[in-house]
C-alpha cells in the first residue's frame, strides 16, 4: 500500500459517515427546550466574513455557520461530509475528486455546484482579490497557486476544475495526504459569483448576502453583535435544531465574564486568565477545559542579530532544560494547559508524541543537566533580551523564566515588551535574543507545526537551519507513513532546541449546561451550531 | 460677529490640513504594518495587498490623493482591517452611537452638575452643601473605567435590571449605564466649578444690591446670579463635550456599544491607517467646532465680551 493509506481511510470514513451523523444528533428521550437559540462571546469584531478574505478566529466562527465547505469536522475533529458526500484520490495522491451532493442549495434556492468552488478558490488566489489568506491556497498545494498569487499566471490556470455540476477535481503539485482536512478551512469555502458581481464589496450586507450554510446573516453591528437565523434552504435544515445564533463582541474579558454570569449568552471562551479554578468550583457543569492545537514557545535567535552563545546547541538546551514548565501551567495559567516538550501538541491528529528523553526526567535532573551543559559551553556574562507582546500572562511567564535562568544558570535577562504590531515587526526583523511566540495549527496535522522550523521559512524567525531536520520534513511529504519522520524531527528539535516548547494550549471556557452537542474534542475549536441543541431545564 | 465666525472657520482649514499631514507622518514612522500577523504573510501576497491599498506608492503621492478625495468627495478611503468596509461606513455606524450617549451624558452632567453646584453654593456650609461636595468628590475620584464594571456588577449581575452591554439601536435600557458611567466625573467637575463661581457671584455687589432692593431670593438667583456664575462652566463645556465623545473609548470597550471610540483604539493597535486618519480628522473638526461654539456662547452670556 502506498502513502494513500491514511488518506483512503479518511476517505472511507467520510463515505461511511455520509448517511450517518449529520446536524444535531439529539438522543431519544431528550426534551428540547422551547427556545432554540445559541449565543456566544467573541473577543474581537471579525474583519470580514467573506470566506476568501477571512483572517482570524471571529470571522472563521461566523463563516462556519453561514457557509459550508466540501468537508466538515465532527466533535473529534474528524472529517465528515459537507457539501461533498466524499472523495476519491488517484494512486500517486495528487488528484482528488470530490462528489458534491445534488441537494446542496444557496440561501436563494440556487444549487451549490462544483463551479462555485472553482470560482471561490480562483478568487482566493487572484491578486485582484488581495486576500491576506491567499497563501492558504498555495499551502494546500493546488497546482499553479503560487504562480497566480505572484501574478505570473491567470487565475483560471488554478488546478481545480468542475468536471460537471457535482464533480470537483483538484490537482496538487505533490502528494498531500491531509488535503481533505484543509477543505474545512474557510478560505476554501464556496462563494456565490452572481451575488458578488452584482453587489461588489456590499455582497455580505444582510440584505444582499447569499450563503450555503445552515444559517443566513440577519443583522450586523460592528463591535456590537451579529445575528444569524436558520437557513430553510440548507440541505440538512430538517435536522438543524438551533434557530438563531447571536455573537456578541466583548473586548474586556472580565466584563464578558460578568455578563455570562448574568446569563446574557451561552458560551464564553476563553475565561479570564487565572479564573478557571474558581469557575470550575462555582460552575462545575459549565466550566470546561479541552486541549487546543496550539503551542506556546520561546524562539532562540541563531541568526546574525542573535548572540554568539545561542548559536551553541548546548546553551540552547541548557536554557530549555532549566525551565520548570509545571510552575507555569499549574501556578500561573491554571486553565488546563499542559507542559510542552515537543513543538507539535500531543492532541494533533495521528501524531504520536515521541519519547523525548528529558520529558521523563524530574526537574532536579533537568536542572543538573542544564548546569552541566552550561558549564561545558563555558559562556560567561550572558545577558539575553527577552521579547514578548504586551500582555499580563506573557509578562508573568517571562518574569518566572528569567528568574529560573538567573538562579540556575546565572543568565541575566532583560525583559522587553512591545505592543502587538511592533512586536511582530521586531520579531520578523530578528531584533531579539529570545522571543515569545505561539502557533496554532492551520489544519490538524503535524506538518503545520514542523514546517515552520525548516530553513528559510519566514516564520522561522530564530533562523534555525539543520540539514537533517530539513531532510526529515521533506521526506515526510512523500513517505508512506509521515509520522515516523515527524517523530524523528521532534527528536532533532529536542537535541538542538532551536525553540523552547513551554506549554500546549487548553481552551478553558464556560458553556451553558443546557446547550448540548458542543464538540469537546475538536482541538481546532471548530464548531458548527447546526450540531447543537438546547435541552429543557429540569 | 458673523465675520468673526467666518474668520474662525477659515483658520480651521489649514489647522485640519496640518492635522492630516502630522497624522500621516506619525503613522508612517510607527513600526508595524496593518497586514502583520503571527504567521507572517508571504512576499507575493504582501505585494498584492500593498498594491491594492496603494502602500507601494510614495508618501507624498498617497497623502495628496488622500487629501484630494477627502476634500472633493468626502471619501476617507477603504479600511485596512475591514476589507469590505470603507472608513465612511465605519464612521456612519459608530459616530451616531457615540453622539447619542455623548449628548445624553452631557445633558445629565450639566443639569445635575449645575443644580448640585448651585444648591451647594446657596446653602453654603449647610449639611446640604457638605453632602453635595461629598457626592462630587466621590464621583470625581471614580473614573469611568472603574464606574463601568461596578455599574454592570450592580445593575446587571446583582439586580438584573439592565443589560450589561450592547446598544440595540439605542434602546433606553442600553443607554442608561453608558450615560451614568460617562457623565459622573464631568458632572462632578461642573458641580465644583458652578459652586465656587456661584459663591463668588453671590458675594458680589450687584447681588447684594438686588437683595437690598427687596427682590425675592429665587429671582435674585435665577435672574441675576446664575447667568454670570455659569460663565466659567460654559468655557468648560466645549472641551467637556468633545472629551465625552473622544474619551468614549472606555465606554465603548466596556459596554460594546459599537461606538466610534472602540474603532479608534482598535485601528491604532492594528495600524488601520485610514480609520485612524478618518477618526482623527473627525475629532479635530469637532474640537474646532465646539471651541467656536463656546466662544459664541460667551458673547451671548456676557455682554462685556465683543468680537
Amino acid at each position: 500500500m502506498n502513502r494513500s493509506t491514511v488518506l483512503s481511510m479518511a476517505s472511507a470514513t467520510a463515505m461511511l459517515a455520509a448517511g450517518a451523523v449529520q446536524a444535531a444528533d439529539v438522543p431519544d428521550g431528550v426534551t428540547l427546550a422551547d427556545s432554540q437559540t445559541f449565543s456566544y462571546r467573541e473577543l474581537d469584531q471579525f474583519a470580514s466574513i467573506d470566506p476568501q478574505l477571512i483572517e482570524g478566529v471571529p470571522g472563521s466562527h461566523a463563516a462556519r455557520q453561514l457557509f459550508e465547505g466540501l468537508m466538515n469536522q465532527d466533535e473529534n475533529g474528524d472529517l465528515v461530509p459537507g457539501v461533498a458526500t466524499g472523495f476519491e484520490v488517484n494512486d500517486d495522491n495528487t488528484v482528488y475528486t470530490f462528489t458534491l451532493r445534488d441537494n446542496a442549495r444557496w440561501s436563494n434556492g440556487e444549487p451549490v455546484t462544483a463551479g462555485d468552488f472553482v470560482y471561490a478558490w480562483r478568487r482566493a488566489a487572484d491578486p485582484a482579490t488581495a486576500s491576506s489568506y491567499a497563501w492558504f491556497v498555495e499551502l494546500s498545494g493546488i497546482v499553479n497557486a503560487a504562480e497566480i498569487i505572484a501574478g505570473e499566471m491567470e487565475p483560471d490556470a488554478l488546478g481545480v476544475e468542475a468536471v460537471d455540476a457535482t464533480t470537483l477535481r483538484v490537482t496538487l503539485t505533490g502528494p498531500k495526504p491531509y488535503f481533505p482536512l484543509m477543505t474545512t478551512h474557510t478560505t476554501l469555502f464556496p462563494t456565490p459569483q452572481a451575488t458578488i458581481e452584482e453587489h461588489g464589496d456590499n455582497w455580505l450586507d444582510p440584505e444582499n448576502i447569499v450563503s450555503n450554510g445552515a444559517y443566513t446573516l440577519s443583522e450586523v453591528r460592528l463591535n456590537e453583535f451579529w445575528l444569524a437565523t436558520k437557513n430553510p434552504e440548507y440541505w440538512d435544515a430538517e435536522n438543524t435544531v438551533i434557530e438563531e445564533v447571536t455573537s456578541y463582541v466583548i473586548n474586556d474579558t472580565s466584563q464578558a465574564l460578568t455578563r455570562w454570569e448574568a446569563d446574557e449568552f451561552d458560551l464564553l471562551e476563553p475565561v479570564p486568565a487565572g479564573t478557571f479554578p474558581r469557575l470550575q468550583e462555582e460552575y462545575p457543569d459549565a466550566a470546561h477545559s479541552t486541549p487546543r492545537l496550539c503551542s506556546y514557545y520561546y524562539t532562540l535567535n541563531q541568526g546574525e542579530g542573535g548572540p554568539e552563545a545561542l548559536k551553541d546547541a548546548r546553551v540552547r538546551r541548557a536554557l530549555g532544560l532549566a525551565i520548570d514548565r509545571e510552575i507555569i501551567t499549574d501556578r500561573i495559567l491554571q486553565g488546563g494547559q499542559t507542559p510542552a516538550f515537543s513543538f507539535t501538541p500531543d492532541a494533533t491528529s495521528g501524531f504520536s508524541a515521541p519519547e523525548i528523553e528529558y520529558a521523563g526526567w524530574t526537574q532536579a535532573e533537568r536542572d543538573e543537566e542544564a548546569k552541566r551543559l552550561w558549564d561545558e559551553a563555558g559562556y560567561t556574562d550572558v545577558n539575553l533580551d527577552l521579547l514578548y507582546n504586551t500582555d499580563e500572562s506573557h509578562r508573568q511567564i517571562a518574569t518566572v523564566i528569567s528568574q529560573m535562568w538567573s538562579q540556575k544558570l546565572g543568565v541575566e535577562t532583560t525583559l522587553e515588551n512591545q505592543e502587538w504590531s511592533t512586536y511582530l515587526e521586531t520579531r520578523r526583523a530578528g531584533g531579539f535574543d529570545v522571543a515569545r511566540a505561539a502557533w496554532c495549527g492551520d489544519y490538524n496535522e503535524a506538518s503545520t507545526f514542523l514546517d515552520l522550523l525548516t530553513t528559510g521559512v519566514p516564520q522561522n524567525s530564530g533562523k534555525f537551519s539543520n540539514e537533517e531536520y530539513d531532510n526529515l520534513i521533506a521526506s515526510a511529504t512523500t513517505a508512506e507513513n509521515p509520522q515516523e519522520a515527524y517523530t524523528a524531527a521532534e527528536q532533532v528539535l529536542a537535541q538542538e532546541m532551536p525553540i523552547i516548547p513551554i506549554y500546549h494550549y487548553a481552551n478553558s471556557f464556560l458553556l451553558d449546561p443546557t446547550l448540548k452537542g458542543f464538540p469537546m474534542n475538536n482541538v481546532e475549536n471548530n464548531w458548527y451550531v447546526k450540531d447543537f441543541y438546547r435541552v429543557a431545564e429540569d | 460677529m458673523t465675520s468673526y465666525i467666518l474668520r474662525r472657520l477659515l483658520v480651521a482649514v489649514p489647522t485640519l490640513l496640518a492635522l492630516i499631514v502630522l497624522s500621516f507622518l506619525l503613522m508612517e514612522f510607527a513600526p508595524g504594518s496593518p497586514f502583520a500577523t503571527e504567521r507572517g504573510i508571504p512576499e507575493a501576497v504582501m505585494a498584492n495587498l500593498e498594491r491594492e491599498y496603494g502602500l507601494d506608492r510614495p508618501l507624498w503621492e498617497r497623502m495628496a490623493t488622500y487629501v484630494w478625495s477627502v476634500v472633493t468627495q468626502f471619501d476617507f478611503g477603504p479600511s485596512f482591517t475591514f476589507p469590505d468596509r470603507s472608513v465612511n461606513d465605519i464612521i456612519a455606524q459608530g459616530f451616531p452611537v457615540t453622539l447619542t450617549y455623548g449628548f445624553w451624558s452631557f445633558v445629565v452632567a450639566v443639569v445635575v452638575g449645575v443644580t448640585l453646584g448651585a444648591v451647594a453654593a446657596i446653602k453654603h456650609n449647610s449639611a446640604l452643601d457638605y453632602a453635595a461636595v461629598g457626592v462630587t468628590v466621590g464621583a470625581q475620584v471614580l473614573p469611568n473605567f472603574v464606574m463601568a464594571p461596578i455599574l454592570v456588577l450592580i445593575f446587571t449581575l446583582w439586580l438584573g435590571w439592565l443589560p450589561g452591554g450592547g446598544w440595540r439601536g439605542g434602546q433606553v435600557e442600553y443607554v442608561i449605564l453608558p450615560v451614568i458611567a460617562l457623565s459622573t466625573s464631568y458632572m462632578a467637575s461642573i458641580a465644583r466649578i458652578t459652586r465656587s463661581s456661584m459663591l463668588d457671584v453671590l458675594n458680589a455687589g450687584f447681588v447684594r444690591t438686588a437683595r437690598a432692593k427687596g427682590l425675592p431670593a429665587h429671582r435674585v438667583i435665577l435672574r441675576h446670579a446664575l447667568k454670570p456664575a455659569l460663565l466659567p462652566v460654559v468655557s468648560y463645556l466645549g472641551p467637556a463635550f468633545v472629551g465625552m465623545i473622544t474619551g468614549s473609548v472606555v465606554i465603548d470597550v466596556f459596554f460594546s456599544t459599537g461606538g466610534i471610540g472602540q474603532f479608534f483604539v482598535n485601528a491604532a493597535l492594528a495600524r488601520d491607517y485610514s480609520v485612524i486618519l478618518g477618526i482623527t480628522i473627525l475629532f479635530g473638526a469637532l474640537t474646532i467646532f465646539f471651541n467656536l461654539l463656546v466662544d459664541v456662547a460667551y458673547a451671548w452670556i456676557d455682554p462685556k465680551i465683543r468680537y
